[in-house]
C-alpha cells in the first residue's frame, strides 16, 4: 500500500497510531476518576440537599448527567418496575462517553451549569498565547545555548552548564514563585496576578493589549527560563558526541569556516532533541499549567485548579481530555516534522518499503 | 572499578553533588528526631531566635514542618523512583533482548504511556481519592506513570549488548533467556540503570511537589511534603503579604535535592561514558 509514497504511508500510519490512543486516552480519562470512589457520590455528599425527593431528584439529574444511568430516545429516565432508575454498565457507559466526546459535548459544570466546552472556550486562547511562544522560543534559545557550550567548552561552559543544571532543576512554579514575589511584591515593577488590569474588558484596545502584555512577562519567562534550561543540558551532550564525530573532524581538517562547522553539528545534533521534546513535552505542559496557577492566569491550569477545589469532576475531565489530545497533537506533529527533517529515517522509510 | 571511582572523585560536580545529596538524605533521615520543634506561635511569625525559620499559617515552627517535609519527599522521591526503575527496566530489558514481536508490543506500550502525560493520570485518579490519599498511594501512582522514558533507554542500551560474542556463548552453553537477560546483560548495563534511577527519583520529587501544589497532595496527619508546604503557604497568600519564610526555604529545599541529583547523574554520565570527557 502507498509503496511509492514511504512518507505519505509514515504519515497515514502515525495517523492512524495516534488516533487508538486518542481512543485509550478517552477510556483512561473516563475510567481513572472512577478508580478511587464514584464521583457522583462525592459532589453530593458536597451538595446541601436536606429532603429526600429533592436528593433523590439531583442524584439522578447528577447520574444522568454522567451517563451513569439508562435514558431513552426522549432524553428521559428509564426505570424498572419500582421507579428507580435502570443503572447502565460500565461499556454502555464507556460508548456513551466517547460518542459525548466525538460530538463536543463534555459535559456540564456541577458548579455553574455553564457548559464544560464553553469554560474551556475560554480558558484555551490564553494557554496557547502563553505557553506555545514559551516552549517554543525557550526550546530554540537553550538548544542555541547548549550547542555553543558543547562548541566552545572552556570558560563558556562552565559557566553555561551549570546554570543551566541548577535552572532545570527548579520545578516551573517554584521559579513562578520566586518571580512574583521579587517583581510583583517586592519591587512592583510587573503585576503579580491575572493576565490583564481587572478593570479592562477583553478586546482589541491599544489599552488592553498594553495592559494583556505587561501581565505576559512574568509567566512567560517563568516557563521560558526554565525549558531552556533544560534543553541546554540535553543540546549540550548532543553537540559533544557529535564534535567527537569523523564528519566534524573532517570538517575542520578541510578548514571549514566555524559557523559552518557550527551549523552541521546543530543540525545533526538537533534531530534527536526533537525527539527529546516529543518525549518531554507532556511533562513541559503539565508544569507550565501549574505556573498558570501560580500566576492566576486565566487558562486551563487556572480553570483546572478551580474545579479541583470544588470538586468539579466534568471541568476536571474535560481539561484533562484536552490537555491529552494536545499533548497527542503535538507528538504527532514532531514525529513529522523528524520523518521530514532527518536524512537518516526518511533513508529507513524508503527501506522498509522496498 | 576502583579507577572509575577514582575518576568520579576527582570530578568538582559528583564532589558537590554527593555532598549535597548526602546533607539531604541526612537531614531527611534524621532531622526529625534531632531538632525539637518550638511550641506553636502566631500565625506567620517572622523568623527569630525561637523560630529560625519562622511559623506557617497554624503557628507551627517551619524548620520542623520542613525537615517531615523533606524526609516525606524523599520518600515518595526514592518509593516512585525505585517503582519506575524497576518496571522500566524490566520492559526494556526484554524488550530489547528479545526483539521481534515481544519487542513491538512492549515498544507500543511503553510509547502509549509517553504520549498520555502523567501529569494528568496523577491529576484524574488524585482527585477520585478525596479521603485516604497518602504518601504510598502518590508514590505508586508517579512510578506507574513515569517508567516509559526508562524502558525506552534500557531497550536500546540492551538491544546493543545482544549481538555480543559472550551472549552467543551463553546460549549455546544452554543458558535460558532469564539467565541471560540477568547475568549476562544487566550486570552490563547496572551503571546506566543507577543513573536512570537518579534521574526517576529527581522526577519523582519534582511530580509530587507539583501534584501537592495543585492541592492533590497526600492529606493525613504527618504526611506533610514539601509540596504540601508550598501549597499551603500559596493558599494562605503568603507570597502577597510578603511572608518569604512560608515559599522559600521549602523552594530552596526542594530545589538542592534536585540539583544534587542532576549534579550526581551528569558527573557519572561524564565518568562512564568517555566520549564526554575532554
Amino acid at each position: 500500500m502507498l509503496k511509492k509514497y514511504p512518507t505519505v504511508r509514515y504519515v497515514l500510519l502515525r495517523a492512524i497510531w495516534y488516533f487508538l490512543t486518542f481512543l485509550v486516552a478517552i477510556a483512561l480519562n473516563f475510567f481513572l476518576p472512577r478508580v478511587g470512589s464514584d464521583p457522583g457520590d462525592i459532589m453530593l455528599a458536597q451538595s446541601s440537599v436536606s429532603s429526600p425527593e429533592i436528593r433523590k431528584q439531583t442524584e439522578e439529574s447528577l447520574r444522568k448527567s454522567f451517563g451513569l444511568i439508562v435514558v431513552d430516545e426522549q432524553g428521559s429516565i428509564k426505570r424498572d418496575e419500582n421507579g428507580n432508575a435502570i443503572k447502565a454498565s460500565k461499556f454502555s457507559q464507556l460508548t456513551n462517553y466517547i460518542g459525548q466526546v466525538f460530538k463536543g459535548d463534555l459535559g456540564t459544570s456541577f458548579k455553574n451549569q455553564k457548559k464544560v466546552s464553553e469554560i474551556i472556550a475560554q480558558a484555551l486562547p490564553w494557554t496557547i498565547a502563553l505557553q506555545l511562544p514559551a516552549i517554543l522560543f525557550g526550546w530554540i534559545f537553550g538548544n542555541g545555548l547548549g550547542a555553543l557550550a558543547a562548541y566552545r567548552r572552556g570558560v563558556f561552559d562552565k559557566v553555561i552548564f551549570p546554570l543551566a543544571l541548577l535552572m532545570s532543576s527548579i520545578p516551573f512554579f517554584v521559579f513562578g514563585m520566586v518571580l512574583v514575589y521579587f517583581f510583583g511584591i517586592v519591587w512592583e515593577i510587573f503585576p503579580a496576578v491575572g493576565a490583564y488590569a481587572l478593570e479592562l474588558t477583553p478586546g482589541f484596545s491599544l489599552d488592553f493589549l498594553f495592559s494583556a502584555a505587561y501581565h505576559y512577562v512574568l509567566p512567560f519567562f517563568s516557563i521560558f527560563l526554565i525549558l531552556a534550561g533544560g534543553q541546554a543540558i540535553g543540546m549540550r551532550s548532543m553537540g559533544i558526541y557529535e564534535l567527537g564525530t569523523d564528519y566534524i573532524k573532517y570538517a575542520k581538517w578541510l578548514g571549514l569556516k566555524e559557523t559552518r562547522v557550527l551549523a552541521y553539528l546543530f543540525r545533526n545534533a538537533m534531530l534527536p532533541q526533537l525527539t527529546g521534546l516529543a518525549l518531554s513535552i507532556g511533562q513541559m505542559v503539565g508544569g507550565a499549567l501549574i505556573t498558570e496557577m501560580i500566576f492566576s492566569y486565566p487558562g486551563l491550569g487556572m480553570a483546572m485548579l478551580t474545579a479541583i477545589q470544588t470538586n468539579d469532576y466534568p471541568v476536571i475531565q474535560g481539561v484533562t481530555l484536552l490537555i491529552t489530545t494536545s499533548v497527542l497533537i503535538a507528538n504527532f506533529t514532531v514525529d513529522i516534522l523528524i520523518a521530514l527533517l532527518d536524512p537518516r529515517v526518511k533513508q529507513s522509510l524508503s527501506m522498509d518499503s522496498k | 572499578m576502583i579507577k572509575l571511582l577514582r575518576n568520579l572523585i576527582k570530578e568538582p560536580m559528583f564532589v558537590i553533588g554527593s555532598f549535597l545529596f548526602l546533607v539531604t538524605i541526612f537531614a531527611g533521615l534524621f532531622g526529625s528526631s534531632l531538632y525539637t520543634a518550638s511550641p506553636d506561635g502566631m500565625s506567620y511569625d517572622a523568623p527569630s531566635g525561637d523560630y529560625w525559620l519562622g511559623t506557617d499559617n497554624l503557628g507551627q515552627d517551619y524548620v520542623a514542618l520542613l525537615l517531615r517535609g523533606l524526609q516525606n519527599s524523599l520518600f515518595v522521591g526514592f518509593m516512585a523512583g525505585i517503582i519506575a526503575t524497576t518496571i522500566g527496566t524490566l520492559i526494556g530489558l526484554f524488550a530489547g533482548f528479545k526483539g521481534g514481536l515481544v519487542d513491538d508490543i512492549l515498544n507500543m506500550i511503553t510509547n502509549l504511556f509517553i504520549v498520555i502525560p502523567s501529569f494528568v493520570v496523577l491529576v484524574l485518579v488524585s482527585a477520585s481519592w478525596p479521603q485516604g490519599r497518602s504518601l504510598v498511594l502518590i508514590a505508586v501512582l508517579i512510578g506507574l506513570t513515569t517508567w516509559p522514558w526508562t524502558a525506552r533507554s534500557v531497550r536500546a542500551q540492551a538491544a546493543s549488548i545482544r549481538g555480543r560474542d559472550h551472549i552467543s556463548l551463553a546460549r549455546i552453553n544452554g543458558a535460558s533467556n532469564l539467565q541471560i537477560i540477568f547475568k549476562h546483560i544487566l550486570p552490563y548495563l547496572a551503571s546506566y540503570v543507577f543513573m536512570v534511577f537518579i534521574m526517576q527519583v529527581a522526577s519523582g520529587i519534582l511530580s509530587e511537589s507539583a501534584i501537592s501544589m495543585i492541592g492533590l497532595g497526600p492529606i493525613g496527619e504527618g504526611s506533610t511534603s514539601l509540596g504540601v508546604i508550598l501549597n499551603t503557604a500559596k493558599n494562605n497568600s503568603a507570597i502577597t503579604y510578603g511572608y518569604w519564610w512560608g515559599i522559600f526555604p521549602a523552594a530552596i529545599v526542594i530545589t538542592v535535592i534536585v540539583f544534587a541529583l542532576y549534579l550526581l547523574n551528569n558527573s557519572m554520565e561524564g565518568v562512564f561514558n568517555p566520549r564526554l570527557r575532554k
